[in-house]
C-alpha cells in the first residue's frame, strides 16, 4: 500500500506534547563553562582599548576572549564570502557586534563579568539606511582590501545582479506605471533561542548547535580554524523553529576556538533579545516600472531592487540574487530588465528568512498589477490571468519552463474568498502570488540500513525544525520498501553519523533528500536482488519486490528470509546509498538552474477601521502548487504557519532603529508577533496537486511558500477597502491612519 | 560571588515532593529546569510575554520565568510532564496530536498548560474564549488555528480530568 499522500502523524509528536523531547537548551553538559558577550550600545564604533582586569577579578571567571587572542590577520568566516571576523576587530560594525566573550563557571558570573569589561571606544558615523549607505560621501562599511569585486570595493554595494531579455528600453505601451515599495526589516523570532555548545574531543571538536545546515557549518568552521572537516563533528538536536534564522554559522567558530584553546566544554545560550542581533530579514526598496497594453497584457517590466544587507554578507548575496532571478514573479512580460543590489550597512547581518528575497519582490509586483488593473478598469484576477504562463511556457528566459497549472491555483484562491461578490463597507479583498526557486546545484545523500528482522533505519543530513522532514522522509522509505512506519527509524542531525546534505533550507528537503531516499531504497533493492538470486539459486531478473515481500518464481520471501539465508540468523544488514545531485553550471549566475518552482497563491479579506487605521484580517487563504503532498496535513499546516508569519510582516512586525543604529524594539515586549488574537477569523490552506514537480511522486517544495504572497494579499486588500495604495509594509494602525488622513 | 543568602524551599512538582536550596535571584523556571531537570517548561523571552514556561501553580496558570523560587515555597506545581507521559497522553495532549497542532514543539508544553488551565476554569469555552485564553502563548510555526481546534475538540468531549 502506498504511503504517499497520507497524513500520517508527525514522527516524535508524542515526545513533543509530553515535554519529553530534548532541545539543545535542555541538554546537560557536565562541567561546561558559560559564555556571555560584551557589546557596545552603538551601531558603529572604533575600539580603542579593552580593559578586562576588573572582570578577571570576579571569582569563577576563566577567560575573556578578545581580538587580541587571535593571530593577525583575524580569521574570518562566512557561508559565501569569508568576511566576518570571529570577534570584532578594531571596530564594531553593527549594534550587537560582540567585542569580547567572557567565559565563566556559571551564566550568572559570566553576565556579571561582562558588565565589568571596560571598552574604550569612539562612536563613528554609520550608515543605517539605503539612502545613507548609497550617499556619495558615505563611510565604507567594509575595508576595500577584503572586498572580492574590485569595481565595487569603494562603494557600499556588495554586489549586483542583472537579468533581462527582450527590449525593455524601447517597448511601446499604452499604460506606463512606476512606483517603489518598501519591505520591512523583520526578525525570525523562533520560540527557541539559539544555543551553541563546543566540546573538545581527542584532537577535534564536537559542536552541538541549533543550526539548520550542519554540513555547511562543519565546512565553515574547518576553513576558519584550519582544522580538517573530519575533526569537526556537528550535532543538531530538534530545533524549536528555524525559518532561516538558524541557517548559517554564527558563534560556532568562536565557540570551537574557545573549546580548543581552553580544552573545556563551553556553552552559549542566547537570550531572545540576542537572537535579534545575529540575523534578520533584508529590508528592501523595490522600484517597478511597467508598461501595459489596454487589455492588461504586460508589454515590459523593469525592476530595480535595493536590499539593505548588514555589515557582513552572510547569506545576503544569495538572497538578493535569487530574489532577482524571479524578479518578475511568475509574470511573463516578453521584455524584462531586472537589476538587484545588495547594499552594505552598519546593521545586523541580513540572512536567510523564509521566502529568501521573494516576499520583497512580490509586494512590489502585485501592487503594480493592482494599480494597472484600477487604471485600466480590469478585474484584478483577470489581469493576473492574462500575465501568467501556461504549463510548458517559458517565463524566466533561460530557465526551466512553467511547471504548474497556475491559472487553476490563483482561480481557486480567488474563489475561496468569494471574489467578485459584494462586501460590507470598509472591507476589501486582495490577491497575492508567491514564487521562489530552490537552492541550485545542491547535493543530498541518504543511507538506508535493512536489519535482519525486516526493520529499517534511514540516515539523512536533514535537520528537523518543525517542518516535518523526519516524518516525510520516513514515509518515503516506508513506501519504497513497503515497510510499516512503526518499523522505520530515522537518524539525522549528526555529521559524525549521517551522510551529507547541503542545507536544510529553500524548501528543498522533500524534493532532493526525498529523491536521495528513493535512490537509496533502489540501491538497497538491487543489493537484495543480487543476494536473493545467489541464495535462492534464481536469476536476478526474476526477483521482484511487492508489498514488502521478495518474490521469486514459486516463492514469496520476507526480507528476513533473504537476510538469514545470506548472513545466518540475526547477523548482518544490507545497506543502500543514494545520492541526488543537481547539475552545476559555472556560467549560471547562481551556479545552477531551477529544478522546480515553489508557487503559491493567497487571498485575503480585510476590514479597515478608518478611525484608528486598524486592519482586521477576516479571511486568509493560500493555495500551494505542491505537485504532490507526501503528507497533506504537514503541507497544509506548514502553509498556515507561513501565512501567519506573513501576516506579521504585513500588519505588525518591523525592527526599528534610532539614528545611531541601535535597535529600539528588542525582545518580545516591544516586537510583537501574531498571537491568537491577531489571526484571521478564517485561515485556510489548500493545494493544487498535479504531480508535476521534480521530487518523489511529482512533489515540489513548500516550506517557505506560505509567507511569500501574504504582504501582497493583505496589503492589496487594504488598498481595496480604502481606495489608497500603500507603499510600506507593515500596515500598522499608525501607518494606515496616516495614509488615509495625511496626503 | 560575595556571600549570598541561600533559602530552603519545598515544592510539590507533579505530585512529587522536593526540598531544595535556592538563591534569591533564582526563578521558578531556573529551579525546575536546572535543579530538578524538569525541562518541559521552556525559556524563550524570560519576561512573561511568550508563555513557553507556562505551568500550573496551585491550580493557576503562571509564567514560571516571572516567579522567584522563594515565592513558590510550599506550592503545588504541575508541568507538562505531570499531565501525561508520551505513552499515556492526557486527552488534551492527544487532541494536539490528532489536530496536527504541533510543528517544532517548543511552545507546545506551555501552550498545552495554558489550554489546560482554560479548560479547568471554563469547561465549555467558545472559540473566542480559547483565543483569549491562549493569547499569552506565542507560537511561530503553526498559525494557531489547529491549536484552537485541538482545545475546542477536548472541550466538546468533556473528558478533561486534571491531575
Amino acid at each position: 500500500m502506498t504511503m504517499i499522500g497520507k497524513s500520517v502523524k508527525r514522527v516524535g509528536i508524542e515526545e513533543k506534547v509530553s515535554g519529553a523531547v530534548k532541545f539543545a537548551a535542555d541538554m546537560k553538559f557536565a562541567n561546561a563553562l558559560h559564555v556571555k558577550f560584551v557589546r557596545l550600545d552603538v551601531g558603529h564604533a572604533r575600539i580603542k582599548a579593552i580593559d578586562t582586569s576588573a572582570a578577571y577579578m570576579l571569582e569563577g571567571v576563566h577567560f575573556i576572549l578578545t581580538a587580541a587572542d587571535f593571530p593577525i590577520p583575524m580569521p574570518r568566516y562566512g557561508p559565501f564570502l569569508i568576511d566576518q571576523p570571529i570577534i570584532a576587530t578594531g571596530e564594531t560594525k553593527f549594534f550587537g557586534d560582540p567585542v569580547a566573550a567572557v567565559v565563566a563557571e556559571t551564566e550568572n558570573i559570566a553576565e556579571q563579568a561582562a558588565k565589568l569589561v571596560k571598552v574604550d571606544y569612539e562612536e563613528l558615523p554609520g550608515v543605517y539606511s539605503l539612502e545613507q549607505a548609497l550617499a556619495p560621501d558615505a563611510p565604507l562599511v567594509q575595508d576595500p582590501s577584503i572586498r572580492v569585486n574590485p569595481s565595487l570595493a569603494n562603494t557600499n554595494i556588495l554586489d549586483e545582479w542583472i537579468f533581462g531579455w527582450g527590449n525593455p528600453d524601447n517597448c511601446p505601451a499604452e499604460l506606463e506605471l512606476e512606483d517603489s515599495f518598501n519591505f520591512p526589516m523583520t526578525t525570525h523570532f523562533a520560540i527557541e533561542p539559539h544555543v551553541f555548545i563546543a566540546e573538545p574531543e581527542h584532537d577535534g571538536v564536537v559542536i552541538t548547535s541549533t543550526v539548520q545546515h550542519p554540513f555547511l557549518l562543519q565546512r565553515v568552521v574547518s576553513d576558519a580554524l584550519k582544522m580538517p572537516i573530519s575533526k569537526i563533528r556537528v550535532i543538531v538536536p530538534e530545533l524549536g523553529g528555524g525559518f532561516g534564522g538558524k541557517g548559517y554559522p554564527k558563534f560556532e567558530p568562536l565557540m570551537a576556538f574557545l573549546a580548543m584553546k581552553l580544552q573545556r566544554t563551553v556553552r552559549l545560550k542566547l537570550t531572545l533579545e540576542e537572537t535579534f542581533l545575529v540575523g534578520r530579514r533584508n529590508s528592501s526598496t523595490v522600484r517597478v516600472r511597467a508598461g501595459f497594453q489596454k487589455d492588461g497584457k504586460l508589454a515590459y517590466m523593469k525592476v530595480y531592487a535595493d536590499f539593505l544587507i548588514g555589515a557582513y554578507a552572510n547569506a545576503s548575496p544569495r538572497v538578493v540574487a535569487k530574489g532577482a532571478l524571479a524578479g518578475c514573479g511568475i509574470f511573463n512580460p516578453k521584455n524584462v530588465h531586472i537589476h538587484s543590489r545588495a547594499i552594505l550597512s552598519h546593521t545586523v547581518p541580513g540572512t536567510a528568512f523564509r521566502g529568501f528575497g521573494a516576499p520583497q519582490f512580490m509586494w512590489a509586483l502585485d501592487s503594480i498589477m493592482d494599480m494597472a488593473a484600477r487604471k485600466l478598469n480590469i478585474d484584478r484576477l483577470e489581469i493576473r490571468l492574462k500575465n501568467i504562463p501556461q504549463k510548458g511556457e517559458v517565463f524566466i528566459h533561460g530557465e526551466k519552463v512553467c511547471d504548474g497549472d497556475w491559472a487553476e491555483g490563483i482561480t481557486k484562491a480567488a474563489k475561496a474568498i468569494d471574489w467578485g461578490k459584494p462586501l460590507p463597507q470598509n472591507c476589501g479583498r486582495g490577491l497575492g502570488i508567491g514564487v521562489k526557486t530552490p537552492a541550485p546545484a545542491t547535493v543530498s545523500q541518504a543511507m538506508v540500513r535493512l536489519f535482519s528482522d525486516g526493520s529499517l533505519t534511514l540516515l539523512v543530513g536533514t535537520t528537523e525544525m518543525g517542518q516535518g522532514a523526519r516524518t516525510v522522509l520516513s514515509q518515503l522509505a516506508a513506501d519504497a520498501m513497503q515497510i510499516p512506519m512503526e518499523h522505520i527509524s530515522i537518524i539525522n542531525g549528526d555529521t559524525g553519523i549521517v551522510p551529507f546534505d547541503s542545507v536544510t533550507a529553500s524548501s528543498r528537503s522533500t524534493v532532493f533528500v526525498g529523491n536521495a531516499v528513493q535512490l537509496a531504497c533502489q540501491d538497497l533493492k538491487e543489493k537484495l536482488r543480487k543476494i536473493t538470486a545467489e541464495c535462492f539459486d534464481t536469476d536476478a531478473s526474476d526477483v521482484r519486490f511487492e508489498n514488502g515481500k521478495v518474490i521469486i518464481p514459486g516463492k514469496v520471501l520476507t526480507y528476513t528470509d533473504v537476510l538469514v539465508a545470506h548472513y545466518g540468523y540475526g547477523s548482518g544488514e544490507v545497506i543502500g546509498m543514494g545520492t541526488y545531485k543537481e547539475a552545476r553550471n559555472p556560467d549560471h549566475p547562481l551556479g545552477g538552474g531551477v529544478s522546480f518552482y515553489e508557487v503559491i497563491f493567497a487571498g485575503a479579506e480585510v476590514e479597515v477601521d478608518k478611525e484608528t487605521g486598524f486592519v482586521h484580517v477576516r479571511k486568509l487563504v493560500t493555495v500551494g502548487d505542491i505537485g504532490k503532498a507526501i503528507n497533506p496535513l504537514l503541507v497544509e499546516s506548514q502553509d498556515e504557519g507561513g501565512a501567519i508569519q506573513g501576516l506579521g510582516h504585513s500588519i505588525m512586525e518591523h525592527l526599528i532603529m534610532d539614528e545611531r543604529g541601535r535597535i529600539l524594539n528588542l525582545g518580545a515586549l516591544d516586537y510583537r508577533i501574531p498571537t491568537t488574537q491577531d489571526i484571521p477569523d478564517i485561515l485556510k490552506s489548500m493545494l493544487v496537486e498535479n504531480m508535476d514537480g521534480s521530487g518523489p511522486s511529482g512533489a515540489k517544495g513548500t516550506g517557505e511558500s506560505g509567507i511569500i504572497p501574504i504582504g501582497s494579499a493583505i496589503g492589496l486588500a487594504v488598498a481595496d477597502a480604502t481606495g489608497v495604495f500603500f507603499h510600506d509594509l507593515p500596515l500598522t494602525p499608525e501607518s494606515v491612519w496616516q495614509g488615509l488622513n495625511i496626503h | 560571588m560575595e556571600n549570598q543568602a541561600i533559602y530552603s524551599i519545598s515544592l510539590i512538582v507533579n505530585q512529587k515532593p522536593y526540598s531544595i536550596k535556592v538563591l534569591p535571584e533564582h526563578t521558578l523556571l531556573d529551579v525546575l529546569r536546572d535543579q530538578l531537570d524538569i525541562t518541559g517548561p521552556k525559556e524563550c523571552c524570560g519576561v512573561g510575554e511568550c508563555g513557553a514556561c507556562t505551568i500550573l501553580m496551585n491550580g493557576k496558570a503562571v509564567n514560571a520565568c516571572l516567579i522567584l523560587a522563594v515565592e513558590a515555597d510550599g506550592s503545588n506545581l504541575v508541568t507538562i510532564e505531570g499531565l501525561g507521559g508520551k505513552d499515556n497522553l492526557s486527552p488534551l495532549q492527544q487532541a494536539f496530536v490528532d489536530a496536527g497542532a504541533v510543528q517544532c514543539g517548543f511552545c507546545t508544553p506551555g501552550m498545552i498548560m495554558a489550554a489546560q488551565y482554560l479548560i479547568n476554569t471554563n469547561p465549555n469555552p467558545t472559540e473566542e474564549d480559547v483565543r483569549l485564553g491562549l493569547e499569552g502563548n506565542l507560537c511561530r510555526c503553526t498559525g494557531y488555528s489547529r491549536i484552537i481546534q485541538a482545545v475546542l475538540s477536548v472541550a466538546q468531549n468533556k473528558e478533561h480530568n486534571v491531575p
